[in-house]
């Protein structure tokens, strides 16, 4: 079947087998930033903005996201600019393997969109559902934190 | 103290980025499973649905004929060459115990046969075809039935070498003395034995195993893999496959976390077979359940540790018995076994009675191998949780305690010399240690003196505070081999080329640090290029924490050997303008070669006239280094927990762990590596653990049912990077990348001890365990 997505902000049509996952196709067309983990939406690597949530693309069906918007990592920079999360996840030393990395991005982006002032209890809830299992979480918490700051700054300033 | 001897560095203590970072954080391809080759075989692995069985019959013709069906291998059809899938160094000091695929199954999940397929679906549906007809044999499901009269033996055939005992189940054996251990007992004022238990645990890198082969242009087979040894990897798949080695490039991509579990060699050979056999590049990847049923675990322990202490806390006897169970097949039996030892005892130097010994036996049941702590987790659960004892025997506040025995700088442990990776260890002394401060810093960062013994209650719920000390090693003496290459280009910049293997931990980012620090140039400067065996000089790999040390040194004399002929071409044209050519003066800096009086020429100019000038030649050098000692990183850890006496939940409300890890090269990535090993180990304290059927079948394969911890799980850790100075370290650092997972079972136990009285002697801490021991500790 085809169906049609607007991935990062370009609209394209993908041949899929009704049984595909969106992962399955988003990796098969090149978008290896989506990461699979386990496959069954308990670790969170393959998370993917779908209209503007963040969803496990192991489990959302590519049909059913047939006319959707999805925003993976390799749409998060603009020109070469990195994103503030991106830059936050650096400076703080959040990044280890950088296996989780794209999920707990997508994850807290979609947090922070609508949530731009989160508390460390609701950030721990914002990726709650990331497994990493390199660095324990308190970078990436501070990361968060960081990322929210700026963020805010650039909304008001 | 050491602190004054460090120099001041200019890019080591630095948190720089990752050199790699910026390609992670936007999601660029770089892991093993991101290369789109076309032709790509998908390659899938049928496993033993029995624990222990012999292989009668296997017929694959129906699946060899089903259309899209590549290649089908079986023992029928692939080498039978013993070896062992340790993925060390050579010779290995693991036993020869495992093939391809063996005419006999050892555990559910061991491999029966492969299928290289055109598509996954395809791949997955011939193997339902593939016909086997098993002859099912008594299983062995625990060490005790393993080492029972009469007990089937797991290891029969009559070709594994290295094995110690094939006919008793006992893959290892370890014994070594120290002093008369029985006298010292006897000369002891209080005496303490515990005996601890630490259940199957699984690696759960968020990466499974992922290899990608493929033949180059040339005809050479191309091997790129999610590995922590691509050097081993190359030399164990030569033999294997009975490949020249010369014929074989294994290239590490990123790779998406290891902790042990990608030192073996489990998936290189299948996919090596397959692109030799059909020409075509061959994908096989594990999937989340497959990492739980068969990749490897961390070797479950039975431990009994007895001490023998003088009425003023001195430690005069140690004990510790060692039952380990390496499940199916001997990968790093023996060495996880000295390891329970090795790093655990010398930080009790002061005992002069010590002994060791143990076994490592096979059972049908998953295979152990190498995982973050390598035993010394195991070990510090019990010998910690015994100084507790010890304490309490004493009357004695267990920090004190502890203070009084530990290892300090100038001092020895005969444990060093007697006991290493399987044979005899190398003596050394300890020439930096900053536990004693770490003690200090950690105990008044938990309050230690303020809560300790306190047990506030609110409703059920009651608190406690526990602390124990660590060490781990950096490297392995004498063993162990890294190899740099430092290169100068024109610009000014240079290529660093590293055998070492960057699982995540930001070695890369560190190893580049040392070079730009002693060639005086910023990390954007150093060009990494690492993991390649075409490319890159001899690493043993990324295991032992040898990378900081080891890796590290050998980066350092490359620099620094670069860094001479810089002077000498400086010398020379600084020379020219009548400038002074003490060339010992010379100082690195800013990117240019500044002479004592002040003159100086830029890097670029340097190698600018090197290559097309005078003299002209290849800035560039190559060094090695082998360690004659293993300085041992230093922890002390604290937890605050708060334990329900109704439902029997343990919370840790905080964590604190001091470490000396030498010079931080880079103080973020080093508190990450402490952070991610105290998380990782707190899941082994509280709710990871590998579940069995009574057929010995993994009951919990996947992330929701076995317990890894989430952000929500997680308690807030404080790392404390304690300074000192290691002489013999590359710019005075050690490693620190294990050292963090041996701190919280016992750390937690002794806290839960100190709020409810309980010993818990069993990981995972569960709330079922917790309730039994408060209702076993009741009267009536």
């Amino acid at each position: 079947m085809k169906i049609s997505l607007t991935v990062n902000g370009a609209q394209r049509a993908f041949d899929v087998h009704p049984g595909d996952t969106l992962l399955e196709v988003l990796r098969r067309e090149g978008y290896k930033g989506v990461k699979k983990g386990c496959g069954a939406g308990d670790c969170g690597a393959c998370a993917v903005l779908l209209d503007g949530r963040a969803v496990n693309s192991c489990l959302v069906l590519a049909g059913k996201a047939d006319g959707s918007e999805v925003l993976t990592i390799e749409g998060l920079s603009k020109d070469g600019a990195l994103h503030p999360l991106q830059e936050a996840f650096l400076d703080e030393g959040a990044v280890q393997c950088g296996y989780c990395t794209p999920g707990m991005i997508i994850a807290s982006l979609d947090l922070l969109t609508h949530h731009p002032d989160p508390n460390e209890e609701e950030i721990r809830e914002g990726i709650a559902g990331n497994l990493c299992r390199c660095t324990g979480y308190t970078k990436e918490l501070r990361a968060i934190q960081a990322a929210a700051e700026k963020m805010r700054e650039a909304r008001h300033g | 103290m050491a602190e004054e001897r460090r120099p001041a560095f200019v890019v080591v203590g630095k948190n720089e980025r990752k050199v790699d970072g910026v390609a992670l954080v936007t999601g660029k391809p770089k892991f093993a499973g991101d290369l789109d080759l076309p032709g790509t075989l998908c390659v899938k692995i049928l496993h033993s649905p029995h624990a222990h069985a012999r292989i009668v019959e296997i017929d694959a013709s129906e699946a060899e004929g089903l259309p899209g069906v590549a290649c089908v291998l079986t023992h029928q059809n692939t080498p039978l060459t013993r070896y062992t899938t340790a993925g060390q160094g050579y010779p290995e000091p693991s036993p020869y115990d495992a093939r391809m695929f063996d005419t006999k199954v050892r555990f559910v999940g061991d491999r029966v046969a492969a299928v290289a397929a055109e598509t996954e679906e395809i791949a997955l549906e011939a193997l339902k075809k593939i016909r086997v007809r098993y002859e099912e044999l008594p299983a062995i499901l625990s060490v005790d039935g393993a080492l029972a009269a009469g007990a089937p033996i797991i290891h029969d055939e009559k070709d594994s070498p290295g094995i110690y005992d094939a006919a008793k189940n006992i893959a290892a054996d370890v014994d070594i003395d120290v002093g008369d251990v029985a006298q010292g007992f006897a000369e002891s004022d209080v005496i303490v034995e515990t005996v601890c238990e630490t259940q199957y645990a699984q690696h759960a890198p968020i990466e499974p195993h992922v290899v990608l082969t493929n033949l180059d242009e040339d005809g050479r087979l191309v091997i790129r893999s999610s590995t922590q040894v691509p050097f081993h990897v190359r030399r164990i798949v030569a033999r294997v496959l009975d490949v020249p080695l010369h014929r074989i490039r294994v290239i590490k991509p990123r790779i998406g976390g290891g902790f042990g579990v990608k030192q073996e060699v489990l998936l290189e050979d299948l996919a090596a077979l397959v692109t030799l056999r059909t020409g075509r590049p061959a994908l096989v990847v594990l999937s989340r359940q497959e990492e739980f049923i068969a990749s490897r675990t961390r070797h479950p322990m039975r431990i009994r540790v007895k001490l023998g202490a003088r009425s003023d806390g001195a430690l005069h006897a140690l004990e510790m018995e060692v039952l380990s169970n390496t499940g199916a097949y001997g990968t790093h039996a023996l060495t996880v076994l000295s390891n329970v030892g090795s790093k655990t005892l010398p930080i009790y130097n002061k005992a002069k009675n010590v002994h060791f010994f143990g076994k490592a036996v096979y059972t049908n049941l998953p295979v152990a191998g190498a995982y973050r702590g390598y035993g010394a987790t195991q070990g510090y659960f019990a010998l910690e949780t015994a100084m507790d004892e010890l304490a309490d025997g004493l009357g004695m506040d267990p920090l004190k305690l502890r203070r009084r025995n530990a290892i300090r700088v100038g001092e020895s442990s005969p444990i060093f010399e007697k006991l290493g990776e399987g044979r005899e260890g190398v003596a050394q002394t300890v020439k930096s240690c900053g536990l004693e401060r770490a003690i200090e810093l950690g105990a008044a960062r938990i309050g230690w003196e303020e809560k300790r013994g306190k047990r506030p209650r609110q409703g059920s719920r009651v608190r406690g505070v526990g602390m124990s000390i660590h060490m781990q090693g950096s490297g392995i003496p004498q063993i162990d081999m890294a190899a740099a290459t430092v290169k100068m280009n024109e610009d000014g910049s240079f290529n660093l080329l590293i055998g070492a293997t960057d699982l995540g931990t930001g070695s890369d980012t560190i190893l580049a640090q040392i070079a730009a620090e002693i060639l005086g140039v910023p990390v954007s400067k150093v060009i990494v290029t690492s993991s390649d065996t075409d490319v890159t000089p001899f690493d043993t790999g990324a295991y032992a924490s040898s990378t900081t040390y080891v890796s590290g040194k050998a980066v350092e004399r490359a620099a620094l050997a670069v860094r001479e002929q810089i002077v000498q071409v400086a010398a020379a044209m600084l020379a020219d303008d009548g400038g002074n050519l003490d060339e010992a003066r010379f100082v690195l800096k800013n990117e240019r070669a500044v002479a004592p009086n002040g003159r100086g020429v830029t890097l670029a100019e340097i190698c600018q006239r090197a290559m097309y000038q005078t003299g002209q030649f290849q800035i560039a050098a190559t060094a090695s280094f082998v360690p004659d000692e293993s300085p041992p990183p230093f922890m002390a850890s604290f937890a605050e927990v708060e334990v329900d006496t109704e439902t029997g939940r343990v919370q840790v409300l905080e964590y604190v762990a001091a470490v000396d890890c030498g010079v931080a090269i880079n103080p973020k990535m080093a508190e990450g590596q402490v952070e991610g090993s105290v998380a990782n180990g707190i899941g082994f304290a509280l709710t990871e653990e590998m579940l069995f059927s009574s057929k010995g079948r993994v009951r919990n394969p996947t992330l929701f049912d076995y317990k890894i911890l989430g952000a929500r799980d997680v308690p807030p850790i404080e790392v404390i990077l304690v300074p000192s100075f290691e002489p013999t370290g590359p710019v005075g650092a050690k490693s620190v990348g294990e050292i963090g997972i041996n701190g919280p079972i016992p750390t937690i136990a002794n806290a839960i001890h100190d709020a409810v009285g309980i010993r818990l002697t069993k990981t995972p801490f569960t709330p079922e365990r917790v309730l039994d021991a408060l209702r076993a500790r009741r009267p009536g």
